[in-house]
Parts: structure tokens; C-alpha cells; sequence
């Protein structure tokens, strides 16, 4: 029965809740030794290049146990393979939750796999930390509390482009060119974010592709006939190379703002034409792990030393294994906040209290802050340059 | 007859146990068998019986995934709504494709449907049908609680539900296969020659049988998508055709209970092969296959009829038809 002297106990027991430390059966997964964690990741199949991410994971948790675990707990992280499949990320996490009995799940891979398990998470009130996607969703704190996100956005990428045009070139005519998807329209979103009230005055023509369009060649066309001289454009690789190889064929030199989706050297540019994108701008919120200007940097110093030690022979030109690195240390930072009550409800209270986190393989300024009503937590990328062989950053580090 | 209604309490009775002796995520794992069991039911009907090898049943679990989820969120029928026009759908799908691919034959058809299974999660990710399927996002299927007065969980519900479905169309493909459906299927898959001299029109028994096929794999999907309660073009990658064919095979292509035993090979040979070696799940996991069809050549269900007997005995000349696809492996009862 729910009456007035219930409510009075509730609320007089949620008030004293900080003094008391919390019981071992309030939180699952935790021993006076340990920490269970859980993660899914496609260690197999054909999306199993991201499988360094979780491998990287795991690695931090193995330093981090030799250096006497966290608060005196060692840390257990189980990661299971999901191969990309839906399907099998419920399965796989279901496990973890239900057999393993982890205390919650960190770092689950791929916009889908983590969709599967969004509202079984929050339904249950497990921690569903730090995914590893760029969906804007994971920030929504208000329906979705139990969710977080880690790397900046889609939307929040585009608004940093919007802001540094305000800044930088306010008369500026906006072409846009995006594919018809969420992942697309969430720059759309992120412009008018960065661009405020300035969008409609700004921003002259809006034009998508579909993928399964053969080649954007028209769409080049017409964006060209409107006169703009800035384009951003949010393409997947593939039409990322052509939109790159076209507008250089039609002797059109916009200031072109490329989605750090299809930045690649190997994927997009070269395809391209390295020289065809030289000027091409894009965010950046990692060091990369080949750029030189890092080689004494102290930061990516101490990545390579962990990896010598804990990943011997992986691939160290692989920046899957500096956004391990990153988001695990992120994780480490919550757990160590938590102090002595592990409980579920104080690692999400915890994971959305970090203020100006500093990790070593992010691009200097850039800080990891969450608050009750940030769910986002890095908001900040530098915008880099191609110059024809290299990224060359430019410019200060902007918020979104 | 007495005993045979004691065995059968007691067969239901083993299937209904688990519901209040198992937790959540085991009952899951059986939910899923209960709905692979179905699909791999469906693929033996066409390939196990009908002797036509299909690639492609992947794309008819995903079709009536999609129906279901589509049918919930956008015309809030009721879940055991669903599952009727969901087989339906995809009966009609069957018998469309079926109609000129089974004039194809072996390999050949075998391509054709594979090809059906790589297609279908690119046309789920397509534009013009963006507005029901959701694209690349998925559609979230909110799963039912057990009716009201009922004291289960909903893991509990599902899974009962899921294993009643099951039931039923273990029950009417039994039926069906004992009847002049079968024995036409069966001389098409032996020697469709013969089966043709002696008046069988072996073009409409085969669409036919691939029709009844495509709708019980599409049930089979339509349990999938309440059980994991998302449904997303990633979920039927043309990886899952080749798994309910795999389950198909070692379980016995032409036994009902070797639908069973494949998909519980299915569902947890590839965990068990993680647990053996974490880094290349995938070398476990075709060992372990390779070792299943070298020891029980007419599958698991094969084997525990016979016995294990070693090593797949040399094909007798009799058996070598061009129709059928997978020489002495294939059992009949």
C-alpha cells in the first residue's frame, strides 16, 4: 500500500541514501574484490576491425589491475562477440547481465547492436556506458538515463563546422550535400544547431543522395549552379571519393567541410585523388597515431608505452587502439569517483559528473565534461586540413 | 494408445519445464531454438525433402521479422496477429520466387536463392520503403507481457508462446508429411524422372513445397523478432541463410527432430566455440562442423537412429541423382 507513511519512509531513506554505504546486494557485479564488467564487440565477421577496440579495452583493465585495480578492486571485463548482429548483442548482453552478472555494460560497438539493447538496458537500470557509436541518440539523457554516449556526434561535429563558419566566414554561401538517412540529416540538425538563426540566410540549397544512386555527379552539378562557396558534405566513403574527384573535375574550389566518417587516407582520398582533396576540412578530436607531429608528445608517449607492454605486436598505426585507450580510461575516471558504492545507480550518477577530464590521446584542449544534463561527453574537435600528403590542424579546438 | 498419450504428456511436459525452471537469459536462448526449430522445419521441407537446396531462407525469417515489427508499430495489431499474415506474406513470396527458380536445379537454385538472401537486408535498407522499415535504424518491437491473470514473466510468456507456435507446426508438418504431399515431394527429390513419368507435376509440387516452406521460415521470424524485440537489415545478413542451412545439415535434413537439434547447434555452437578460443571462434566453429558431418553423415538425428557409424559410407549408385544435393547425407525415415 502506498499511502502517506511510505512515501514519508522513501523519501526519508532517499535523503539519508549518501550517508550509508551501500550493501553488497545493492550492487550486482561488484565483490570486495572485484568489478564485473561487460562488453559486446564484433570480434568476428566482416565488421571485425573494430574488435581492436575491445582488445584495446581489455588491455587498459590488465594495466590498470597491475597498478592494484581501482579502490583496492580489480577489474573483470568479459567481452563477447556479437558479430554486428542484433540478434546476437541481445543474446550476448542478456548473458553478461543475467548469467555473468556484470555490474554494467561498457563500450557495446555499432549503432544497431546498441539500438537492440537500448530500451532492455534502461528498462532494467543497467548502465549502458560510453557506446561506441556516432549517433547523436546516446545523449538522451531525458528518455534514455541509463545510456551514454562517448565521441562527439554526428550533430555535434556539424554544429563545431556551423560555428567555425559564423566565425570565420559569415557571408558565407552554404551548399549542403547530404544521404538520406539519420546519419546524413543528423548534420543537417548539427548545422542549424552551429548556425542558429543565421541557417536560413546562410545555408542556400540542401541537396541528398540516396545510396543507391550510382554516383552524385548530378547532384555536384547543381549544388555548383547555385554559387555557394562553402559545401559540407555528409557522404559515406564511396560518394565522400566521388563528391571529392567530381567538384575537382568541374573546376569547382568551395571551402569543402567533409564528415570525419570519410576521412581516410586508404578509403576516400586516395580513390579521390590526394591532390583533388588537398584543402578538404574535417574534426578532429584524437591524435593520430601516425601523425609525427606527436612523436614527443606525452600523451601519445604513454599510449605507446602501454601498448609495447600490454599489446605487444597489435598494430600501432591502428587509431581503434588510441580510442580504446581513451574511452576506457574514461571508464577508469567514473569507477574511481564511485569510491566505495558501486552501486549501479552512483556509476551513472558518477559517469555524468566527470568535469574537464584530460586524456592523453585526445587532441589537446579537448576535455571529457558530462553533467545531469549532458550526455555527450566529449562536445569539442579542432578542424584539421588536408594538404595534399597529411592532415595539418588549424585553428583553436571549437565547442559545440 | 495409452502409452502413446503418456509420451506425449510427457514430451509436452519436458518442453513446458524449463519455462519455470530456467532464468531469463536461458529461457531466451531456448525461445530462440524454438524459432530457429521452425525455420529450419521450413528449409527442410524445400531441401531436406524436396531435395532443392535452398541458400536463401534468411531472407523469408527476415521478411516476417519485418512483418511483425511492421504490423505492430504501424498498424497496432496485436503480436499473435501477426504471425498468420506474416507466414502468409511470405508463402506468397515463396511461391513468386519459387515459380521460375525451381525450374532451376541444384546449384543453380542453390545460387538464385543465395543471391535472394544477399538482396533482401539491402532492399530493407532501401529509401522508398524507409517509412515502414526504418532503414539502417531498425524498428524496436515492443514484446507482449503475458496476458493479464497469468503469473509469468515476460521471458517466461515468450517462451511458452513461442514453443505452443512451434508445436503446432511441428504437429502439421507431420501431418502433412505423411500424406501424398510427401511421397510426391520425396520422389521428385529421389528421382524426378521417375516422378514425373509416374504423373506427379513435379513443377507445382516443388512451388508448392517452397511456398509452404517460405511460411513456415516466416513465422519462424516473426517469433525471432518478439523474442529479441529489434529488427534491423544487420540482423539477416546472408550469414544467417548459411547458419539455417548448417543447422539443417547436421541436424538431419530429412527429420523433424533434426530441426531441432540444428538449431540448438545454431544457437550455441558459436558461444561454445568462443569459449574454446577466443581469437578465431571461427576455425572452432567449422571444426567442430567438419567433425559432426564426418561422424554423423545423415546428421545428429541420423546418428542416434543408427548409431554412430563412422565416417560417411561410399554412395551407392542409387543414390546418385543430379537433384540431390548432398548425396548419402540426406536421410529419409
Amino acid at each position: 500500500m502506498l499511502n502517506r507513511r511510505t512515501l514519508l519512509t522513501a523519501a526519508a531513506a532517499t535523503v539519508a541514501a549518501p550517508a550509508i554505504i551501500a550493501r553488497a546486494e545493492d550492487m550486482p557485479g561488484v565483490t570486495a574484490t572485484e568489478i564485473k564488467i561487460g562488453n559486446t564487440n564484433p570480434h568476428s565477421g566482416p565488421a571485425s576491425a573494430y574488435g581492436a577496440i575491445a582488445n584495446a579495452d581489455a588491455a587498459y583493465f590488465r594495466m590498470v589491475n597491475d597498478q592494484g585495480g581501482i579502490n583496492g578492486r580489480r577489474i573483470n571485463f568479459i567481452s563477447y562477440d556479437d558479430g554486428y548482429s542484433p540478434p546476437r548483442t541481445v543474446q550476448q548482453t542478456r548473458r553478461l547481465v543475467e548469467q555473468d552478472g556484470v555490474a554494467f555494460i561498457f563500450n557495446g560497438l555499432g549503432t544497431p547492436c546498441q539500438t537492440a539493447v537500448h530500451a532492455y538496458m534502461n528498462s532494467h537500470k543497467i548502465p549502458q556506458l560510453f557506446v561506441a557509436t556516432g549517433a547523436d541518440k546516446w545523449g538522451d539523457y531525458a528518455h534514455f538515463p541509463w545510456t551514454m554516449g562517448w565521441q562527439p556526434s554526428y550533430r555535434t561535429e556539424a554544429a563545431i563546422y556551423g560555428k567555425y563558419l559564423l566565425k570565420a566566414k559569415p557571408d558565407a554561401k552554404v551548399a549542403v550535400l547530404y544521404q538520406n538517412d539519420d546519419f546524413g540529416k543528423d548534420y543537417l540538425i548539427g548545422l542549424k544547431d552551429g548556425l542558429g538563426e543565421h541557417y536560413g540566410k546562410m545555408v542556400i540549397k540542401e541537396v541528398s543522395y540516396e545510396t543507391t544512386d550510382p554516383t552524385i555527379d548530378s547532384q555536384a552539378v547543381t549544388l555548383q549552379g547555385t554559387g555557394a562557396d562553402v559545401l559540407v558534405t555528409a557522404a559515406t566513403p564511396k560518394w565522400a571519393a566521388q563528391t571529392i574527384r567530381k567538384i575537382a573535375e568541374l573546376n569547382w574550389h568551395p571551402l569543402h567541410f567533409m564528415t570525419n566518417v570519410s576521412v581516410s587516407v586508404g578509403a576516400v582520398l586516395k580513390p579521390a585523388g590526394e591532390a583533388n582533396a588537398t584543402g578538404l576540412i574535417t574534426g578532429a578530436y584524437q591524435k593520430d597515431a601516425t601523425d609525427p607531429q606527436w612523436a614527443n608528445d606525452a600523451g601519445m608517449k604513454e599510449w605507446l608505452a602501454f601498448m609495447r607492454k600490454y599489446m605487444p605486436g597489435a598494430d600501432i598505426t591502428d587509431n581503434n587502439h588510441t580510442y580504446g585507450f581513451g574511452v576506457s580510461m574514461t571508464m577508469a575516471q567514473v569507477l574511481k569517483q564511485c569510491g566505495p558504492d558501486l552501486s549501479r545507480a552512483n556509476i551513472m550518477k558518477q559517469a555524468a559528473s566527470l568535469k574537464d577530464l584530460e586524456i592523453p590521446v585526445l587532441l589537446p584542449g579537448i576535455r571529457v565534461n558530462t553533467s545531469s544534463t549532458n550526455f555527450h561527453p566529449i562536445r569539442a574537435m579542432q578542424l584539421q586540413r588536408w594538404s595534399g600528403k597529411g592532415w595539418v590542424l588549424f585553428g583553436e579546438v571549437i565547442s559545440a | 494408445m495409452a502409452a502413446r498419450t503418456a509420451a506425449v504428456v510427457l514430451g509436452v511436459l519436458v518442453l513446458v519445464a524449463p519455462a519455470f525452471l530456467l532464468s531469463g537469459y536461458n529461457l531466451f536462448q531456448l525461445t530462440m531454438v524454438a524459432a530457429y526449430a521452425v525455420a529450419i522445419l521450413g528449409l527442410a521441407i524445400v531441401t531436406g525433402y524436396t531435395g532443392q537446396v535452398s541458400l536463401g531462407h534468411g531472407a523469408f525469417y527476415a521478411i516476417g521479422a519485418y512483418v511483425t515489427a511492421i504490423l505492430m508499430t504501424d498498424f497496432a495489431l496485436p503480436y499473435w496477429a501477426t504471425l498468420p499474415i506474416a507466414g502468409v506474406i511470405c508463402a506468397g513470396v515463396g511461391f513468386a520466387i519459387g515459380f521460375p527458380a525451381l525450374r532451376l536445379t541444384g546449384p543453380y537454385l542453390a545460387l538464385v536463392t543465395f543471391a535472394l538472401a544477399v538482396a533482401v537486408p539491402q532492399m530493407l535498407r532501401a529509401k522508398a520503403l524507409e517509412a515502414w522499415t526504418g532503414g539502417v535504424q531498425g524498428i524496436v518491437v515492443t514484446a507482449p507481457d503475458a496476458p493479464a491473470g497469468l503469473r509469468l514473466s515476460q521471458d517466461q510468456f515468450l517462451y511458452l508462446f513461442t514453443l505452443a507456435v512451434a508445436l503446432l507446426l511441428f504437429g502439421l508438418a507431420r501431418n502433412m508429411l505423411r500424406g501424398r504431399m510427401w511421397r510426391a515431394m520425396v520422389a521428385i527429390r529421389d528421382q524426378p524422372l521417375a516422378a514425373e513419368a509416374a504423373g506427379i507435376d513435379v513443377a507445382r509440387v516443388k512451388t508448392r513445397a517452397f511456398a509452404v516452406s517460405a511460411l513456415f521460415t516466416g513465422v519462424a521470424g516473426s517469433l525471432g523478432a518478439l523474442a529479441v524485440q529489434f529488427v534491423a537489415p544487420d540482423s539477416f545478413s546472408a550469414e544467417l541463410s548459411i547458419a539455417l542451412f548448417v543447422g539443417l545439415v547436421v541436424g538431419g535434413a530429412g527429420s523433424l527432430p533434426g530441426a531441432v537439434i540444428g538449431a540448438a547447434f545454431v544457437q550455441f555452437v558459436p558461444n561454445i566455440a568462443q569459449q574454446v578460443d577466443k581469437s578465431a571462434p571461427g576455425v572452432v566453429y567449422g571444426m567442430l562442423l567438419v567433425a559432426a558431418l564426418y561422424f554423423m553423415p545423415a546428421g545428429v538425428a541420423g546418428a542416434l537412429r543408427n548409431g554412430l557409424r563412422g565416417p560417411a559410407p561410399r554412395r551407392s549408385a542409387a543414390t546418385k541423382s543430379t537433384t540431390k544435393p548432398q548425396g548419402g547425407t540426406i536421410h529419409v525415415e
